[in-house]
């Protein structure tokens, strides 16, 4: 049934149907709203058994799921930017602690200076953390994404954290039809939470144990081994739903006018406005394709690869920095295509919120893919008298 | 030795693993440990030598509170609560200082029973002061010198501490007194909410003291005052331990290497006094001195 409603009740809502056992964040924008329509749930009996707990900070939302999903409870936070960034001492020990936490990341910048609105620094400084990054274009896909996110970190041979990430405002307090979900598909989609190893006086297990350095490595070896199998539990996941669901959202990556001999490669909402700015640049003759990057942890080389090897000019869009290098979407790229002849042209834009209007990124193409534009910063310029 | 022991590495005479066999005895297995990095989590929890026969979780050192919050949380959710008691089991500096998640706990006021093991500094990495430290205390970052008598500062008071934020059951005990800490976890154990005990554990390399003196150095601590055993129940002073004849602090001083620069000079005389005052203010506030 189709509803018009915003992006963070569309998280809210898919949330509730996969019937989580403890749910517990801090407030922060503009994540708010996803826990602040949970907690009205909550308040209403919506959520069964479901525990919803009000953290005293980032920090300690993510220390209790930590607490909770070693018991075997299934979880969920939300937070963005400076919560995430709060956060990252745990969730970097919940994914080596191979706990399947599901976190709603709406990107927000980092402070300084602060700024409530939207790039994705936040979930970039998680890159390394050993958490799955899925990044959606539309609020449809993010509320898609939810039941299949536990469905894929629960899955025993992944066992790690999903961080979905969708922009912050731009998608979770936008108006959308939204297909929202049904309860029984989503009990048949995604069966209860059922781990190997929790903790219980039944059979006492350790978590967390140290180890000295004859054993450490093995845990790291395992967490990559197990990112590696995401690739596959995902891409069956992402085909599992499109059949159940008749949505296809693609696999981890989408690639648009596979043909072409140009690309544009982004994530997130952007993709959206690409669609159209492609379509355009097309009729005027370019060659001009567009790659969505979904996936971003684990990272697809191979589907990369595929749609990009023989690309002459590849336009990557970043909104986030690598200070010192680059963008960090580019610089991933540059990574998974060594070996490949492609110019690779990076761009970062839309920092901290700033618009990017369609007749700006238009021109950015065009002249790329034209050979008059050699990336960098792009679209700052408007307060240049202030900063020198 | 049914619930912990087998394959720990803790130094002979370490107050922590009195204190802790006693825990797990008195709840008789039936808890789930949550131990944030320290003395014990080192000791205790090294892949494939785990000393643990309960279900145990070591996070990280400054989220122990809140971990077992989940813990207590997931259980109720999933209808579990039967199984058995969530407890902590953290260091003083776990506790005192980094433990950043110990006021959400208390706030919320989750089915937990989070036990300080207070050995009064950072022991586990070679004696660094922490919040817990006592007053005039030599440690590797307060060290004595030219211009330093050691640590400058009280304990903090993290027995207010607990109390204020309206603790259902707030507790002192020691390992040298192994019946009074069964009794108060049970006694924790029936009550509903976040309660808080601290245990005076000596440390026999932190202190500078053989491992034969700890429970005579820990009962010096009850019997000076210094370390006031007590026991709070909705706020109300239930039972103190009472002392006899009071020692000087100096008899407790003196065992332990942590205090020996305060015995060398005129400066050092003035911090011992101050050490008596504390004690004396103990002494009054809790009505420890048994009258004769």
């Amino acid at each position: 049934m189709k509803k018009v409603v915003r992006g963070f009740y569309s998280i809210a809502y898919a949330v509730k149907l996969c019937k989580p056992n403890v749910i517990c964040a801090y407030p922060i924008n503009p994540q708010t709203e996803i826990v602040e329509n949970l907690a009205e749930m909550y308040a209403n009996g919506e959520l069964g058994n479901c525990r919803y707990i009000t953290a005293e900070s980032e920090f300690a939302a993510a220390s209790i799921l930590v607490g909770a999903s070693a018991a075997g409870a299934r979880t969920f936070t939300a937070t963005c930017s400076q919560g995430l960034i709060l956060m990252s001492e745990v969730l970097y020990n919940a994914a080596g602690m191979r706990l399947p936490i599901v976190i709603a990341n709406p990107n927000r910048a980092l402070s300084a200076p602060l700024s409530i609105w939207n790039d994705l620094q936040d979930s970039m400084a998680l890159r390394d953390a050993g958490i799955i990054q899925v990044y959606v274009e539309s609020n449809q896909e993010a509320h898609d994404m939810i039941p299949q996110a536990y469905k894929i970190a629960e899955n025993k041979r992944v066992m790690l954290p999903f961080m979905l990430c969708l922009d912050g405002f731009k998608l979770t307090h936008a108006y959308e039809p939204i297909d929202l979900l049904d309860q029984e598909l989503v009990d048949n989609f995604l069966p209860p939470y059922t781990p190997q190893a929790y903790l219980t006086t039944k059979r006492p297990l350790a978590f967390g144990c140290y180890a000295p350095p004859h054993i450490y490595m093995e845990f790291r070896v395992a967490m990559q081994n197990a990112m590696e199998r995401a690739k596959d539990v995902m891409a069956g996941v992402f085909k599992e739903w499109a059949e159940v669901f008749g949505r296809d959202w693609g696999g981890h990556v989408e690639v648009v006018y596979p043909d072409a001999k140009n690309f544009v490669v982004a994530m997130g909402s952007l993709v959206g406005l690409l669609r159209k700015v492609v379509d355009e640049l097309r009729k005027e003759g370019l060659s001009l394709g567009l790659v969505k990057l979904r996936t971003f942890r684990p990272f697809p080389v191979e589907e990369l690869r595929k749609a990009l090897g023989n690309a002459e000019k590849i336009i990557v869009i970043d909104r986030s920095v690598s200070f010192g290098y680059e963008g960090n979407l580019s610089i991933e790229l540059k990574s998974a295509l060594y070996g490949f002849s492609a110019e690779i042209i990076p761009m970062i834009l839309g920092l901290g919120g700033r618009d990017v209007p369609k007749d700006f990124l238009e021109k950015l193409l065009r002249d790329a893919v034209l050979g008059r534009e050699k990336g960098g910063f792009k679209g700052y310029k408007e307060f240049e008298e202030v900063i020198p | 030795m049914r619930f912990f022991g087998r394959g720990h590495g803790a130094c002979q005479g370490c107050g922590l693993v009195i204190a802790v066999r006693n825990v797990l005895d008195a709840l008789e297995g039936k808890c789930f440990v949550v131990n944030p990095t320290g003395c014990l989590e080192i000791i205790s929890s090294q892949y494939g030598r785990n000393a643990w026969n309960v279900p145990y979780i070591h996070s990280l050192f400054d989220n122990a509170a809140a971990v077992a919050s989940g813990i207590a949380e997931a259980l109720k959710a999933l209808g579990r609560e039967d199984e058995g008691k969530v407890v902590v089991l953290a260091g003083d500096g776990a506790t005192a200082d980094i433990g950043l998640t110990l006021h959400g706990m208390f706030d919320r006021n989750h089915d937990v029973i989070y036990i300080c093991l207070d050995n009064e500094a950072y022991q586990n990495t070679g004696h660094q002061q922490s919040a817990l430290t006592p007053f005039g205390e030599a440690t590797t970052t307060t060290p004595a010198g030219k211009l330093s008598l050691g640590k400058m500062r009280k304990k903090k008071d993290m027995v207010a501490i607990a109390l204020a934020h309206g603790s259902p059951y707030v507790a002192t005990s020691s390992a040298v007194l192994p019946a009074d800490i069964r009794r108060k976890v049970k006694k924790a154990a029936s009550i509903e909410g976040a309660k808080y005990i601290q245990i005076h554990c000596p440390c026999v390399t932190g202190w500078g003291i053989d491992g034969k003196d700890v429970v005579r150095v820990g009962t010096l601590a009850i019997e000076t005052a210094l370390y006031p055993i007590v026991e709070f129940e909705r706020g109300k002073l239930v039972t103190v331990r009472k002392v006899k004849d009071r020692k000087p602090v100096e008899e407790y001083l003196k065992l332990q290497r942590r205090f020996r620069h305060l015995f060398t000079s005129p400066e050092g005389k003035k911090v011992i006094a101050e050490i008596q005052k504390i004690a004396d203010e103990n002494a009054k506030r809790y009505g420890i001195d048994l009258k004769k």
